[in-house]
């Protein structure tokens, strides 16, 4: 091969053939892209389209009922939301303290190894699993029953390596003269993470942990193993209100309380057999759907104000 | 190695030898450390210079695998820094760092030099206030940050950001001070700054400094110790290394037929 005897159109014919490659490349990539997204946009669009009459203040206040016009997800999203509460509560300082102790304690040896290989498998155990699992522990050996702190510590465990590994990511991209630089004026392993490892390492945390909330919103086979209600029209009892006269709720007895979340709402209204719950079961979808947005948004907000200070 | 009138004695390595798991990096070094002088560490890349230097305030006990043989020797208290005894974290209190890279944590510039003091425990801010002033006066960079303290270090030009490291590492009011390569990220200016520095430095503090400019040895050491692959092959009064070396090794590199 001569290569120094090209003329300047063979040159321009090379550029020209590699270009096309160029183009169809982008030109395929921008089609898949475009699969995604508009299947996304269909099935938001077809589930406002086909809920829009039931997305009112009303839905939102309203208890379930054997009524479809008068049905909401009242406990369903305070359900929700109290549910989250326990899960993230659980799953931060676990998964946080878990991650910091791997990349910053733990020696390389094949202990580790194994706690490692093991953490990445635990992420990919189906759901169901953990519900069958939280059966056994939470609900029976522990006593714990149906309730919301089960089904918080249920998820918790779900999204346990999410939060584990995110963190561990984000204390990998610390770089090691940071590290450094710390331990070099005297500082103890202890007081470099706390000043310095797990600061820098939050926005990346952050996003883990809601990542891991946002796909513990929408589980729906874990809760039904530990015995959510499917219909339910109470709310947990706040704490230190008036439960039956006379009697005050403790501060957690919320925790203790039966409960339902979106996912089963959902579930419990394309299973009925008239028609108009599959209103119901669209906009509570969406509902879903947008509380769902709303936390990756939250996230990738957070990441960026809290990485703006934080340079190398 | 002919020196009249030595001063005091800092520190003196005594048969160190150091190993990264197998490999031997460092060979049987012996090398006196003066009392308030500047020692340049001299040497082609991979001399094991920075590796030397990095033994002073056990920096290789952070990572698996390293290990260490002979004594660093540190005075007036004859301790030994190596010593398995000796907790790194008390020799790190003791012997300050900067290092190649500017590496200032991503607070303000108040909190990066008081953050030595912290880790000692001091929180009394008007103690505070006034060490962090020193150091960065020590560091001089006070009249260039004095109105911002409270600025991100990162605002800093890299020569600013240099000189903030140096002030964290004094705030601690190190006994030895460690540079390593501390001007190869930064532009002429900023380095005359730093050597100028140093300069002003050795007045309270004694100073060993890795340097891949010769000129640099020459202008800011007054001791200067060659090493190559590992070994120390020459040390002696910078003067006298650069005018007339006695090892033909160390006259190639200097005179640039090697490194």
């Amino acid at each position: 091969m001569q290569h120094s005897t090209l003329t300047a159109e063979q040159v321009r014919a090379l550029i020209a053939k590699g270009k096309l490659k160029d183009t169809l490349f982008q030109a395929l990539g921008i089609f898949f892209l475009g699969i995604g997204l508009i299947v996304i946009f269909l099935l938001v669009g077809d589930m406002v389209l086909r809920g829009s009459e039931r997305l009112n203040l009303d839905f939102f206040m309203n208890f379930a009922s054997r009524r479809a016009a008068n049905a909401g997800i009242l406990s369903a999203w305070v359900g929700s939301l109290l549910v989250m509460m326990v899960t993230a509560f659980a799953a931060v300082p676990l998964g946080v303290a878990a991650g910091v102790y791997l990349e910053e304690y733990a020696k390389r040896n094949w202990v580790t190894e194994i706690i490692e290989i093991n953490i990445t498998n635990l992420a990919a155990v189906p759901s169901i699993v953990y519900g069958l699992l939280s059966l056994g522990i939470f609900v029976y050996a522990f006593g714990f029953g149906q309730s919301i702190l089960t089904a918080g510590l249920t998820l918790a465990l779900l999204i346990l390596p999410i939060v584990i590994v995110s963190t561990r990511e984000a204390i990998r991209s610390i770089p090691a003269m940071i590290r450094e630089g710390s331990m070099a004026v005297g500082a103890t392993r202890w007081q470099t993470c706390r000043y310095h490892i797990i600061p820098y390492a939050m926005p990346g945390i952050l996003t883990g942990v809601i990542i891991g909330l946002a796909r513990a919103i929408g589980e729906t086979a874990p809760i039904i193993t530990i015995g959510a209600l499917t219909f339910i029209a109470f709310l947990p009892p706040a704490p230190f209100t008036e439960v039956t006269p006379g009697v005050n709720a403790g501060m957690f007895d919320w925790l203790m309380s039966p409960f339902t979340v979106m996912p089963i709402q959902i579930f419990n209204w394309t299973s009925r057999p008239d028609p108009a719950f599959e209103i119901n079961a669209a906009a509570a979808g969406f509902v879903l759907m947008v509380m769902v947005l709303s936390m990756n948004a939250i996230a990738i907000w957070l990441r960026y104000k809290m990485r703006k200070n934080i340079k190398w | 190695m002919q020196i009249h009138d030595q001063p005091a004695l800092k520190a003196e390595a005594r048969n160190l030898n150091f190993y990264y798991g197998e490999a031997k990096a460092l060979k049987n070094i012996n090398m006196p450390i003066y009392d308030k002088k500047v020692t340049a560490l001299i040497g082609p890349s991979g001399c094991g210079k920075s590796t030397y230097l990095r033994s002073f305030n056990r920096m290789h006990d952070l990572y698996p695998g390293n290990r260490y043989e002979g004594e660093i020797r540190f005075y007036p208290d004859n301790t030994n820094l190596l010593a398995p005894e000796v907790d790194p974290i008390e020799v790190r209190m003791r012997v300050g760092m900067v290092f190649q890279k500017p590496n200032p944590f991503p607070k303000s510039i108040y909190e990066n030099v008081a953050y030595g003091l912290r880790v000692r425990g001091e929180n009394n801010k008007r103690v505070l206030d006034d060490k962090v002033e020193q150091a960065l006066k020590g560091g001089a960079l006070w009249d260039e940050v004095k109105d911002r303290l409270n600025d991100l270090a990162s605002n800093l030009s890299g020569g600013q950001q240099q000189r903030l490291c140096i002030a964290r590492a004094l705030a601690t009011d190190p006994e030895l001070l460690l540079f390593d390569e501390p001007t190869s990220a930064l532009d002429p200016i900023a380095t005359g700054a730093i050597e100028e520095l140093v300069h002003e430095l050795k007045k309270r503090v004694t100073i060993l400094i890795v340097t891949h400019n010769m000129q640099q040895a020459a202008r800011v050491s007054d001791y200067t110790a060659y090493m190559y692959l590992g070994e120390m092959i020459e040390f002696g009064k910078t003067d006298e290394i650069f005018i007339k070396p006695n090892d033909k090794r160390t006259e190639d590199y200097i005179t640039g037929r090697m490194g």
